[in-house]
């Protein structure tokens, strides 16, 4: 590692490690935004991996803080997987079926950034918990 | 660089290292190589979470579940079931002991529900071995703002505006003392952190040193460049060997980085630290015998004034700070002053460590903002006083405080209120009692400690506190008398008022604080002859409810000198002559037929 000469070059270095720490930060936060990927055997088997993967590197690619990518367990929605829950604090739970990355992005892209929902996508609502 | 979809924090503080967190590090990194999902999940050792009594702990993120108690055996389990399938695991969950229902997140747990997180912002958060980490949650911004936008005096003044005080126990103004140090003229002018912590049941500086030792070296910086010193001193205690190992490796990697050294980060700024390893003399946590200590002299305190910022390390102007004080500094320079001040009462601002131990559920460390009540972080954070028994007292400030009864519990905790209960701030350790502690021994026991630390510069304190000794001696030994209480308030006020330094002149605060709120306890040793609470050996007998004996012979098999006769199937009698009150026979009948009193 070569000496920081500047102010400039510690703040280019924060943001390089920035990715480092930010899941945590983001984690203990009480009004992140929650996609929970069902990530049993079944999950895994269509695919949840990518699923998981794509929902990370869109996230990534809009600078989007505040959101964490969780895996969970079967929701028992088997016919439908890969499925991805969101979770925004105040709302509740909104359910999305066969998920695959394209979809994922699709999730990113419209309804985290532009709060529109996928109606086509959508497979289960839940009730606010808050 | 790799990024990990799933962060597992494991505590790496002295406390859950002794219950083998680091093989529960080396447990975790096997399962998850074997899942083949090494290069999916990151395992990160950390600094202390504070919730000692339940570790060891692992916390996973992004899920925010908090595990509790966790064995190297139970890595299997944790890969398999969270990290494949992201199921939690319920049963390291921790359990509400009031309803009995499992909390995940640490955030929803009582424990951390009313602490406020600045001194131990990044323990439990971050790798304290990695400035990567320490830089990624704004490390060194501080230092970087302080030498690219503010001048000396800005520096100071921005401490003196937040109201910190000295974290070590006195309460000293932060900012006057850096002032102070910056109006003296010198060649040379030196930063030393206080890092001897010697009060028994306190370790928030060891946990800051061991879980966020950047912190310290950057506000060590930043005194630096606010009273113009270009050397620091760390005064540790050898005791603390992680501490230590992981300050060296701060060091080393903000010399690397050149954070520390000359010009850092382009500036004209030079500035370095090194170590000096204290041998446990409880003396040296008072400054000016600690700086005797540094220059290698004997640990004794020095005349003040001349206070160290004008006259401190080898003659030179000298900033001295105790660990969490400095752990403070750079959050009120990255955001303001005001903000920090907004934390805490009138004339205490921010958070203030403590260390709960003793008879309480939830030992631990817990950061609380200043004005909080003890009722609140024992009953709240503490989780109460352990096995259900009752309180009687807590013990705040260590051998230089006093212990607080019941009736105090109310009490909103800052400076000026613990001093005026005959206790003080001091480090932070508190130390919880209950009804089966006997405060005439507690006493003893703080000034059996102040005897053998006492450095004997002074001679109201080395032989005042041996006589106090003695006299809480003869009253535990129920021969006191009632001119031995007169005798303990005459003295304890003398060595109070004719000491040099605070070890001396808060020595008899034990003693008076429990003769002022717990006086029925020594009238009882002495009028009596009794000790209320069953402890002081030569005032309690054991005796054998002979309605009560089945005459299983079990206690006169375990008495170590065989002073109970009786024959099979009858009662059993003790021969008191013969007694040493060691209690076996008490604890091993099993139908209670021995009573204590």
């Amino acid at each position: 590692m070569a000496k920081l000469k500047s102010l400039e070059e510690l703040a280019k270095l924060r943001e390089d490690m920035r990715t480092r720490t930010e899941m945590r930060v983001t984690g203990t936060n009480p009004d992140r935004v929650v996609l929970s990927v069902g990530m049993a055997t079944c999950g895994i088997a269509a695919g949840a991996r990518d699923t998981m993967k794509a929902l990370a590197e869109e996230l990534a690619a809009h600078g989007i803080e505040n959101v964490s990518v969780v895996a969970t367990g079967c929701l028992g929605y088997c016919y439908a997987e890969p499925v991805v829950e969101v979770r925004f604090p105040d709302k509740g739970p909104i359910l999305y079926g066969d998920v695959d990355a394209k979809r994922a992005k699709e999730i990113v892209d419209q309804h985290l950034v532009k709060g529109i929902l996928l109606d086509h996508a959508i497979i289960g609502k839940g009730a606010g918990r808050r | 660089m790799n990024r990990y979809r799933m962060h597992l924090m494991v505590c790496g503080g002295t406390g859950c290292r002794s219950s083998h967190s680091v093989q529960i590090v080396e447990a975790l990194n096997q399962e998850l190589k074997r899942a083949g999902m090494d290069q999916e999940v990151q395992v990160v050792t950390t600094g202390c979470f504070g919730f000692c009594e339940k570790g060891p702990i692992v916390k996973v993120y992004p899920d925010n579940v908090f595990y509790i108690e966790v064995k190297p055996t139970d890595a299997a389990e944790l890969v398999a079931e969270h990290v494949v399938k992201g199921r939690t695991v319920q049963r390291l969950v921790y359990k509400d002991p009031a309803g009995g229902q499992r909390i995940a997140a640490s955030t929803d747990m009582p424990f951390y529900g009313q602490q406020i997180r600045i001194a131990l912002r990044n323990c439990g958060l971050i790798d304290p071995e990695s400035i990567d980490e320490y830089i990624s949650v704004d490390g060194y911004q501080a230092l970087g703002k302080a030498l690219s936008s503010m001048t000396q005096q800005q520096v100071v003044d921005a401490l003196k505006k937040s109201g910190l005080r000295g974290r070590g126990g006195a309460g000293f103004p932060t900012g006057l003392k850096w002032q102070a140090a910056l109006k003296t003229r010198s060649d040379k002018k030196y930063v030393v952190c206080n890092a001897d912590e010697g009060d028994p049941g306190a370790f928030m500086d060891r946990s800051v040193l061991e879980g966020d030792p950047h912190s310290v070296v950057e506000a060590m910086a930043i005194a630096g460049y606010a009273i113009g010193a270009d050397e620091g001193v760390v005064y540790v205690r050898a005791e603390y060997p992680l501490a230590v190992k992981r300050l060296k490796i701060a060091i080393a990697q903000a010399e690397e980085y050149g954070l520390l050294g000359a010009g850092i980060l382009g500036t004209a700024f030079s500035f370095r630290i090194r170590l000096s390893l204290g041998a446990g003399a409880f003396v040296c946590g008072e400054e000016t015998a600690l700086l005797n200590s540094v220059e290698g002299g004997r640990g004794e305190p020095r005349m003040k004034p001349p206070f160290p910022a004008e006259k401190g390390l080898f003659g030179k102007p000298t900033v001295i700070n105790n660990v969490e004080t400095f752990a403070n500094v750079c959050p009120i320079l990255l955001n303001g002053p005001e903000w920090f001040a907004s934390i805490g009462t009138e004339k205490s601002k921010g958070t203030k460590v403590f260390a709960l131990s003793g008879k309480i559920n939830n030992v631990g460390l817990a950061e609380v903002p200043m004005g909080i009540t003890l009722r609140e972080i024992i009953e709240n954070i503490g989780g109460g006083v352990r096995n259900g028994r009752a309180f009687k007292a807590v013990q705040t400030g260590g051998p230089s405080g006093g212990c607080i009864p019941k009736s105090m519990l109310d009490l909103p905790i800052d400076y000026e209120s613990l001093a005026a209960a005959g206790a003080m701030m001091g480090s932070g350790g508190m130390i919880v009692m209950d009804d089966t502690d006997c405060m005439v021994n507690i006493a003893k026991y703080y000034l059996d400690f102040t005897v053998d630390e006492s450095c004997g510069k002074c001679t109201p304190c080395r032989v005042g506190n041996k006589r106090l000794f003695e006299i809480l001696q003869r009253i535990t030994d129920g021969k006191g008398t009632m001119k031995d209480l007169e005798d303990l308030e005459t003295l304890g006020g003398t060595i109070r008022d004719c000491s040099l330094c605070q070890l001396g002149q808060t020595a008899p605060n034990p003693v008076l604080s429990t003769l002022k709120h717990f006086r029925d306890e020594y009238l009882a040793h002495v009028v009596e002859k009794r000790c209320p609470s069953g402890v002081c050996q030569n005032l309690i007998h054991y005796r054998v409810v002979a309605e009560k004996c089945i005459g299983c012979t079990v206690c006169a098999r375990n008495c170590p000198v065989s002073c109970i006769a009786g024959e099979r199937k009858s009662p059993h009698v003790i021969d008191e002559d013969k007694c040493i009150k060691c209690g076996v026979c008490f604890t091993k009948c099993p139908v209670d037929a021995i009573v204590k009193e």
